[in-house]
């Protein structure tokens, strides 16, 4: 890990998201490839706005200062198709009048022309999540966890050059919830990709393994540096 | 006839007669006693507000007076009201129709005259005001299109064609109808006419039918078929003629009447016309048209009739129906009809015959800057018989009304 | 309140026979007569004449295909406008100035709009006054043939410009669900343009809301009486306007003839509803098709302002009709070329109240019984629906929404015949059901999305406390849906006070409102009193929306919670 002089990652500079006038946070930090934040925070701490900054979605009424670089280009104007961040939500939102496969088709890039090699490629994301023969199926018809790695599977196809996890196993019981989750992790690793989970669960928190942020107002915490580190009170119980 | 005829003789009895007066007098009293307190349903068209005042102040006068309470139902077209007494007679609503009292004439009292739609005959004639009603000259005031009224509408006011021009963009208007067909090809887009089977679009067929026709006494007659293409075929040669100058060269046509003195103010048509000679001055006078505006009529005349008002045969108040059209016809209520500024409508009365108090009213009377003297309106042609309003909207529509198919 | 049961659902048997009854009935009202089959008249037997009679009048394919044309284009014109504005700028500021300028206009009726759209582009026109005698060099009008264009071009426009707002208050309702922004967001995370999204994520899942009303707007458009009157082609004229004259025709053999157009109407606009779920059947499949592709169409930015313009047309076009109504309607005299009345007067306007004053106050009786009622029902038939155990089949709800689907004309003078039978006719009450007819489908329209989004577990945590059902209903269902039912009894108001053919026909004249006034008096040529009185049309349904809007917030000033989330 080096200092700020690397571009390469997400990297979160200087931000602050008010509204209506009020602070509701204010955060700088690095997320270097293949490595996770992970934000803690009560509801209401700002998890799910500073989300929609980063991926282009914050609603008109609320201000926001800072900048978003990913891998050294300034996202914060972009519009957000045009930012390449992958977001998996607490649902996992499969578009409801698609099959499996197509919610995966999808997500493939229009670069890959040919439609034979485009379904390989779903076929292949089902196979990787162990869910081959699942793509002709409705949506509906799948388990929470099921739908979640497609969902994942989804994010991913996309090519994102990073992912933002917005408590996505928070609908998941608590054996599948360790299964899926793992699944997510090793996969982002795999790809190199930057990494920014928000929840409020420990758990989370301790398998992502990476540094953890809090966002609320009791420790009035700001700024992600190495020294926030060894705040990391609740990995080790 | 011979009931018409009964009736005038009954109405001379009733001037000679002091006796026979009397027990005309005791009806009348019996039909002012049974009208008290009835409600008059009055379908008549709405469209003109100066009309809609004037009948507001007429339902405030009778209830005032006879206790009677007159509510005027807006109509957009009076045949509707037809449909609906029909209506109400086709599923045998004898009594209690929603339909007291109707403005009217020409066709759709022959159709409701002749499907039985109508109140007894007589009672029209019965009016104690009907004494003052012009019957010898205006003998349209008991021939409504040529049918008879049998005394089953009572006269209302008098209408006869006129046309209106502004005096600024038109000095000398034309004389008769070639003249305005001349004037059409050197204007193009500047005149019109509203689009059959609109009343006033009709009249103008009928108009110009009377103008062109070999003989003018067919007209008076139902139509027969046989003879109608030919007897209509001069018609249709002008019609040819001046459809391509015609305001967007006939593709459309203005809605009715008003909607064609609205063109003539905005200056779209040079010319307009209107059914009511007092139309334009009464329109200048509430702004509707320029200060500039004059009429004109044909030197060889122009179609008059009269409007009347009829009582379905299913009234629910009858008495008070009768109580207002008796009102209508009073000379105060139809002096103030004829002031420009509140209606400008002819009177159906006798004036030369009129008590001289009410003489006077009519005699003092400033018809306004636009309306021509009643010598300068020219002859009156009888409307045809009411069978030549179908026939010629059909042979119409089928020409100029059915687009390029 | 009705118990819980899997046995037949009484409530909707009961409504769809108080309102589909009515409507079958006149419709064998007009298919006997149409047959040659109208004792009163004399015609006792059964024969095909009147449809012979029907096919040799002039310009009679002409008139059906301008029915079907004009009433068509106007409705995917109408929709195509909403659905692209709405892909566009959904969600962005715009989108929400605008939707503040559209609500209003929904309040504003047919034929008022059309008269201030006349008054906007005729030759004389107000468009055409701004830039005359100066830039053009008219100082009279010029003789151009824009109104009553023989295709049908003004009326089409006409018709859109009245739709769109409908059909973007149905949108905007359908849009309004849970999870609809995270799919947005799911859409461009993956790296879609705002217009892909919409089109490939959004639109499948909120069509099916959209659908019946847009079916609506097309029976209407096929069959629409005023519009054309107002606006339309008269050589010759739509279907529709022709029905009604030869309905009106003193010569009452036509009634026969006119059965049979009424029939003919009838397909007509099964014609064009047909075409559209053919023409909506190819989209799905293409649209479907282009799931898979994976194009991004991320440089929208064209689109999205190209797809801004119609919309900013219509609110505009609108917006100075209505300005223009209102300059009307204190003008004595304004003539071509003066840009503003050259004399005013506001004596009509007294004259207007003080006449208008009793039709306003039974138009106003009118609709707030009819929204009254028609909520009521609806609430009643959802609320009892949540209590049945066996799932609804669709049948009788298709039922409910058959006034919406059928031309009104087509079974009107039936339902006129049959009104007289019973003895009802000119009676509040009778014109009360009659309006009830077409109201109920818009209340039921617009108040059971809402219902059924209403969450279930509110119900379920009331009745664990041990609440009855009334109960449940009255302090947990009703309040938590305070917003959406008063905007149902607004909408149904608005309707109400639209109807013109029903309120004449039943109402045999006695049953005055403002609608049947400003017809008769727009039959005139005086443009005062025709501005006024669609001012006045559309008095009750502004109250009504105003209303909606502001007593919720009033009434829940204090509850975050029940804010209105946009």
């Amino acid at each position: 890990m080096t200092g700020s002089g690397d571009s390469s990652g997400l990297r979160l500079k200087n931000v602050g998201i008010r509204l209506n006038g009020q602070p509701l946070l204010e955060i700088d930090c690095h997320i270097l490839p293949g490595t996770i934040l992970t934000i803690m925070g009560e509801s209401g701490s700002g998890k799910s706005s500073l989300l929609d900054f980063i991926a282009g979605f914050l609603r008109p009424d609320f201000q926001s200062e800072g900048n978003v670089f990913l891998n050294g280009e300034d996202l914060t104007f972009l519009p957000a198709q045009e930012r390449h961040i992958g977001l998996m939500f607490q649902a996992p939102l499969l578009f409801p009048h698609m099959s499996v496969l197509q919610n995966l088709l999808f997500a493939i890039p229009p670069k890959i022309r040919a439609r034979a090699e485009r379904r390989q490629l779903a076929q292949q994301a089902l196979e990787d999540v162990g869910l081959a023969g699942f793509g002709a199926r409705d949506p509906a018809t799948l388990s929470g966890g099921q739908q979640t790695r497609v969902a994942l599977m989804r994010t991913l196809l996309a090519e994102p050059r990073a992912l933002l996890l917005d408590e996505p196993f928070s609908s998941l019981d608590q054996t599948r919830r360790s299964d899926v989750r793992d699944l997510v992790f090793r996969l982002a690793r795999a790809n190199d990709l930057p990494v920014l989970l928000v929840t409020h669960d420990e758990e989370d928190a301790r398998s992502a393994g990476g540094m953890v942020h809090f966002l609320d107002g009791t420790t009035n915490e700001n700024g992600c540096s190495e020294t926030r580190q060894p705040q990391i009170a609740v990995s080790e119980r | 006839m011979n009931r018409l005829l009964a009736a005038f003789v009954g109405l001379t009895g009733m001037i000679a007669a002091p006796f026979a007066a009397t027990a005309q007098e005791q009806d009348w009293q019996s039909v002012l006693e049974d009208a008290k307190g009835q409600t008059v349903y009055f379908h008549a068209w709405g469209g003109e507000p100066r009309i809609n005042a004037y009948i507001q102040w007429a339902a405030r006068e009778v209830e005032r007076d006879f206790g009677v309470r007159v509510v005027h139902v807006k109509v957009s077209d009076t045949a509707s009201v037809v449909s609906q007494v029909l209506a109400e007679k086709s599923v045998g609503k004898e009594s209690g129709g929603a339909v007291d009292l109707i403005w009217i004439n020409g066709e759709n009292f022959a159709s409701m005259k002749e499907n039985g739609l109508l109140a007894e005959p007589g009672w029209a004639e019965t009016l104690p005001n009907w004494q003052y009603v012009d019957v010898e000259n205006k003998p349209t005031v008991i021939v409504d299109f040529t049918v008879p009224t049998d005394g089953q509408e009572s006269p209302w006011g008098m209408a006869k064609l006129v046309f209106m021009y502004d005096s600024t963009r038109l000095e000398t208007p034309p004389s008769d109808l070639s003249g305005l067909l001349e004037y059409a090809r050197n204007n193009p887009g500047r005149f019109s006419y509203p689009q059959p089977p609109n009343f006033y679009g009709t009249t103008f067929l009928k108009q110009a039918l009377a103008d062109t026709v070999a003989d003018r006494d067919v007209l008076s007659r139902p139509v027969d078929s046989a003879t109608f293409d030919e007897t209509v075929a001069p018609l249709f040669e002008f019609l040819d003629e001046l459809h391509p100058h015609l305001w967007r060269q006939g593709k459309t046509f203005p809605k009715n009447a008003a909607d064609m003195r609205r063109l003539l103010a905005d200056s779209e048509l040079d010319i307009a016309f209107s059914f009511n000679p007092g139309d334009a001055s009464g329109a200048i006078a509430n702004g509707e048209l320029p200060e500039t505006v004059r009429t004109f009529v044909f030197e060889d005349g122009t179609i008059g009739n009269t409007h009347f008002v009829a009582i379905p045969f299913n009234s629910s108040a009858q008495p008070g129906a009768q109580v207002f059209a008796n009102f209508l016809l009073s000379p105060m209520a139809q002096t103030r009809k004829q002031e420009p500024e509140i209606w400008g409508d002819p009177t159906v009365l006798n004036v030369a015959a009129l008590p001289a108090n009410e003489k006077a009213l009519f005699d003092t009377m400033d018809l306004g800057p636009a309306t021509l003297l009643p010598e300068e309106l020219g002859p009156v042609l009888p409307e045809p018989h009411p069978s030549w309003v179908s026939a010629l909207e059909e042979a119409w529509l089928e020409r100029y009304g059915a687009g390029s198919e | 309140m009705p118990k819980a049961t899997g046995g037949p659902d009484i409530p909707t048997i009961l409504v769809v026979s108080l309102l589909a009854g009515p409507v079958c009935a006149g419709l064998a009202g007009t298919v006997l007569p149409a047959f040659g089959y109208l004792p009163v008249l004399g015609y006792h037997t059964f024969s095909l004449a009147p449809f012979w009679e029907l096919f040799r009048m002039p310009g009679l394919s002409t008139s059906v295909l301008l029915s079907f044309g004009t009433g068509l284009a106007a409705s995917i014109l109408s929709l195509a406008i909403v659905l692209l504005f709405t892909a566009a700028w959904s969600g962005t500021r715009t989108f929400h100035r605008l939707t503040r300028f559209l609500s209003p206009l929904l309040s504003v009726p047919h034929a008022a709009a059309a008269i201030g759209l006349a008054f906007l582009i005729a030759p004389s026109g107000f468009l055409a006054r701004l830039v005359s005698p100066w830039a053009t060099g008219w100082t009279r009008p010029p003789d151009l043939l824009i109104l009553n264009d023989p295709a049908g071009y003004a009326m089409t426009l006409g018709l859109v410009a009245k739709e769109v707002p409908f059909l973007f208050l149905m949108t905007l309702a359908a849009l309004n669900r849970p999870h609809i922004r995270d799919y947005y967001k799911a859409g461009a995370s993956l790296g879609y343009g705002r217009m892909s999204t919409f089109f490939k994520l959004i639109l499948p899942q909120i069509y099916p809301l959209i659908r019946l009303p847009m079916l609506a707007v097309i029976a209407y458009s096929t069959s629409v009486v005023d519009v054309a009157q107002i606006l339309g082609p008269t050589t010759p004229a739509p279907l529709a306007p022709r029905l009604v004259s030869w309905m009106n025709d003193p010569d009452l053999a036509k009634r026969l003839m006119a059965s049979a157009g009424a029939l003919l109407q009838l397909a007509v606009s099964a014609g064009a509803l047909l075409t559209y779920l053919g023409l909506e059947r190819l989209v799905t499949l293409w649209l479907t098709s282009r799931f898979e592709s994976g194009h991004r169409r991320r440089g929208d930015a064209l689109g999205r302002q190209a797809a801004l313009v119609p919309m900013l047309l219509v609110i505009a076009i609108m917006t100075a009709s209505l300005a223009l109504l209102g300059l009307w309607s204190a003008a004595r005299s304004w003539w071509f070329p003066a840009a503003l009345p050259q004399r005013w007067g506001i004596e009509r306007m007294f004259d207007a109240f003080g006449m208008g004053g009793p039709a306003l106050f039974a138009t106003l009786a009118i609709a707030a019984a009819a929204a009254g009622i028609a909520t009521a029902l609806a609430l009643w038939l959802l609320e009892a629906r949540g209590h049945r155990k066996v799932p609804l089949r669709g049948r009788l709800n298709t039922l409910i929404f058959l006034p919406l689907l059928l031309p009104q004309i087509s079974f009107l003078f039936g339902l006129q015949m049959l009104f007289l039978l019973a003895g009802l006719s000119g009676s509040f009450e009778a014109v009360l059901l009659a309006h009830l007819i077409f109201v109920f489908p818009y209340a039921f329209l617009a108040l059971s999305d809402p219902w059924n989004r209403l969450d279930p577990r509110y119900a379920k945590a009331a009745a664990s406390t041990g609440a009855s059902r009334a109960r449940i209903f009255w302090q947990i269902q009703l309040p938590l849906l305070l917003r959406p039912v008063l905007v149902t009894a607004a909408v149904a108001a608005a309707v109400s006070v639209g109807q013109y053919l029903p309120t004449l026909m039943i109402g045999a004249g006695r049953i005055v409102t403002v609608t049947t006034e400003s017809v008769a008096l727009a039959s005139g040529g005086n443009r005062q009193v025709a501005a006024l009185y669609a001012l006045l049309q559309l008095i009750i349904p502004l109250v009504g929306f105003s209303l909606a809007a502001l007593v919720p917030s009033i009434v829940f000033r204090h509850r975050a919670a029940m804010r209105l989330e946009r």
